[in-house]
């Protein structure tokens, strides 16, 4: 019973993520074909092992080179990465405050807090997303109000520029950033700050150097679960950007639907992974030393 | 447990049953039908219709260059049509079932030929053409009396474009639509694939791109009614729809639609029953029933695009059969060319060409 409960993870693991990356993996080595499905080789495992050997034999690097033969690429990579790094920054400079004054309140209303950041995913994504659409074109409410309280004359270009595409991301993945954060410090004693203070720290001294460093395990946390899913976001820059938004989830999403070619989207996909897969390593080593650390 | 496993078995028994009503699964563009018509075939036949829509023949092409996408019916354009033919994608038409061919109108049979040799997958659904929907007194207050709201000068001629700017042009986002009409202009062939030539009217498209609002296959509909924008290269029945709701709202604005005179593109929708649909006896009937001259009538009454059926023509109201914007004369007709599908590596060229011109990069 023990050992099927621990083989669940693993199951997990092989089934949600190996066998859909093994198949990635393949197709981005294939070539493009007109046909159902629009690759060529499919594995045809009546033939045997000469029929599995030909399959292979099949397959090349080709489409990886060609990401190197265009300069559209790399772009999208790195400008992808520039949007998931500033979006990351801002969210936590919007939920450390958020946070720290959840877990500051007092007991009773922390529940309700709670509640309120949770609250929002009661409804679809798209439809908040679409949401910030009317909030921010030209004859929005946010440029109406502006206008209103006469703080500009002319309305503002918000939506369909990157600035749009900022406030989207910071405002989705916002509980992703508060929640991680408010869990550690929730956790924290009371008793280490009196002790800061009776030491000679001023307030401001401790929180730098008592709460900062406790909460650290939870920013990390919420960096990453923000910064992950940002990356490859695709949904908030088509429907909030303009069309000089570069991300690699629209490029990936023309390779696919666009060109048809499903080996290239594919190998584009791989390269979105690996380069994902190195600060989660890095995580996740990071997390082994704090432990073995506080041992 | 025992009570778990009847409701499970109720609901099992439930899920199977569903599975085997008759039913039929039709995939078609947003907008695109009168609903009456929907609820009449579902009283006429007794067969339960699900009806899902979608907004771009390349979301549908994936679909069906997946497999098992489940749909008894779907509506791609006939450039996407003829390459989904040649992956087998669709399976040939039985038209002993069929008898409302006839009613089918051989002028637009011979030229969706063309793309679905012999007709033998496929009938026409709706067509039109990519043109120009112009807010009349916009245009002409900012370009004269003689604006050229019927040729492509007004829109790849940077004079204009720059002029144009001050009150907003919209493009369809769809290379495949604007870059024939880029080729038009240049006095090249439309269907030309010489990548040379392609990047020629890329040159076209780069030099108005600053003085374009945005590339939008939708958008503009709105936009235009409301006096938003002046300019929009779009599809003939949305920029007709357009002025529909500018009528409606009586808010001043007077939208007119015009196929560049220079020469335009006209599409063709069809209706097609993939290879692996689940129910094409079902299928069928809905086929028959959509050529039904009355049926087919209303919905062109309904959705202000033309149709492929010559019998549905009495039945059309005067300000559809009689607009040369929906049926053109036969002198425009004339001017008409119709897309070919590009091969891979050309469409590689013209979407990367695209992103260039959307974003500079």
């Amino acid at each position: 019973m023990r050992r099927l409960l621990v083989a669940v993870p693993y199951v997990w693991l092989v089934v949600l993520f190996l066998v859909p990356f093994g198949i990635v993996l393949k197709i981005s080595l294939s070539d493009i074909a007109l046909a159902i499905p629009p690759y060529t080789p499919t594995l045809d495992l009546s033939e045997g092992w000469t029929g599995f050997k030909a399959f292979l034999s099949q397959l090349d690097l080709e489409n990886y080179v060609f990401l190197t033969s265009d300069d559209l690429y790399w772009k999208a990579y790195l400008s992808s990465l520039q949007i998931a790094f500033l979006s990351t920054f801002f969210t936590l400079l919007v939920g450390f405050p958020v946070a720290y004054a959840m877990a500051r309140a007092a007991e009773e209303w922390r529940p309700a807090l709670l509640m309120l950041v949770i609250l929002p995913f009661w409804t679809s994504f798209l439809i908040r997303v679409y949401a910030w659409i009317g909030i921010l074109s030209t004859e929005g409410f946010l440029n109406q109000f502006l206008m209103w309280t006469g703080v500009i004359s002319e309305p503002l270009t918000i939506l369909n520029t990157n600035t749009a595409v900022y406030i989207g991301i910071v405002y989705t993945y916002l509980p992703f950033m508060i929640l991680p954060i408010y869990a550690t410090l929730e956790k924290m004693d009371g008793s280490l700050l009196e002790a800061a203070e009776d030491l000679g720290c001023s307030r401001m001294q401790a929180f730098w150097l008592v709460t900062v460093p406790l909460a650290m395990p939870g920013v990390v946390a919420g960096c990453f679960l923000v910064f992950i899913p940002t990356l490859g976001e695709f949904v908030i820059p088509s429907l909030l950007g303009g069309s000089d938004t570069l991300m690699i989830g629209k490029v990936l999403w023309e390779e696919f639907f666009n060109n048809r070619d499903w080996p290239v989207a594919s190998s584009v996909a791989i390269i979105l992974l690996l380069i994902l897969i190195v600060p989660i390593i890095l995580f996740q080593r990071n997390q082994q030393i704090n432990k073995e650390a506080d041992q | 447990m025992k009570i778990k496993f009847a409701t499970m078995t109720a609901v099992v028994a439930l899920c199977a049953s569903s599975a085997f009503a008759d039913e039929v699964r039709v995939y078609n563009w947003s907008d695109y039908i009168d609903e009456a018509l929907l609820e009449k075939f579902e009283a006429e036949t007794g067969i339960e219709l699900i009806y899902d829509v979608f907004d771009s023949n390349e979301v549908l092409e994936t679909k069906m260059l997946s497999g098992g996408s489940g749909y008894d019916i779907v509506v791609p354009t006939g450039d996407f049509l003829q390459r989904q033919i040649t992956a087998g994608a669709f399976q040939a038409l039985d038209f002993s079932k069929l008898p409302n061919a006839e009613n089918l109108w051989d002028l637009i049979k011979d030229r969706t030929a063309q793309y679905d040799p012999g007709n033998a997958y496929s009938i026409n659904y709706m067509w039109g053409t990519t043109g120009l929907g112009v807010n009349v007194q916009k245009v002409t207050e900012i370009l004269g009396e003689d604006a050229p709201i019927d040729s492509l000068e007004l829109l790849f001629n940077p004079e204009n474009m720059e002029k144009l700017a001050e009150c907003g042009v919209y493009m369809l986002d769809a290379p495949t639509e604007v870059i024939p009409a880029a080729l038009t202009y240049i006095g090249e062939d439309p269907n030309s694939f010489d990548t040379d030539l392609i990047n020629k009217a890329g040159d076209v498209l780069l030099g108005v791109r600053p003085h374009i609002l945005k590339f939008h296959s939708s958008e503009y509909i709105n936009a235009l009614a409301n006096g938003d924008i002046c300019v929009a290269f779009g599809w003939s029945g949305d920029i007709l729809q357009a002025r529909d709701r500018a009528d409606e709202a009586d808010n001043g604005v007077e939208i007119a639609y015009n196929a560049p005179k220079e020469g335009a593109l006209m599409w063709f929708d069809q209706m097609a029953i993939p290879v692996d649909a689940p129910n094409p006896e079902a299928a069928h009937k809905f086929l028959n029933f959509i050529m039904d001259a009355e049926n087919m009538a209303a919905a062109s009454n309904y959705v202000y695009y033309a149709n492929g059926n010559a019998a549905s023509q009495p039945f059309l109201e005067e300000d559809v059969i009689g607009d040369p914007a929906i049926y053109p004369s036969a002198e425009t007709l004339e001017k008409l060319y119709t897309p070919v599908p590009y091969p891979p590596k050309v469409q590689r060229v013209v979407t990367r060409l695209w992103t260039k011109v959307k974003s500079g990069i």
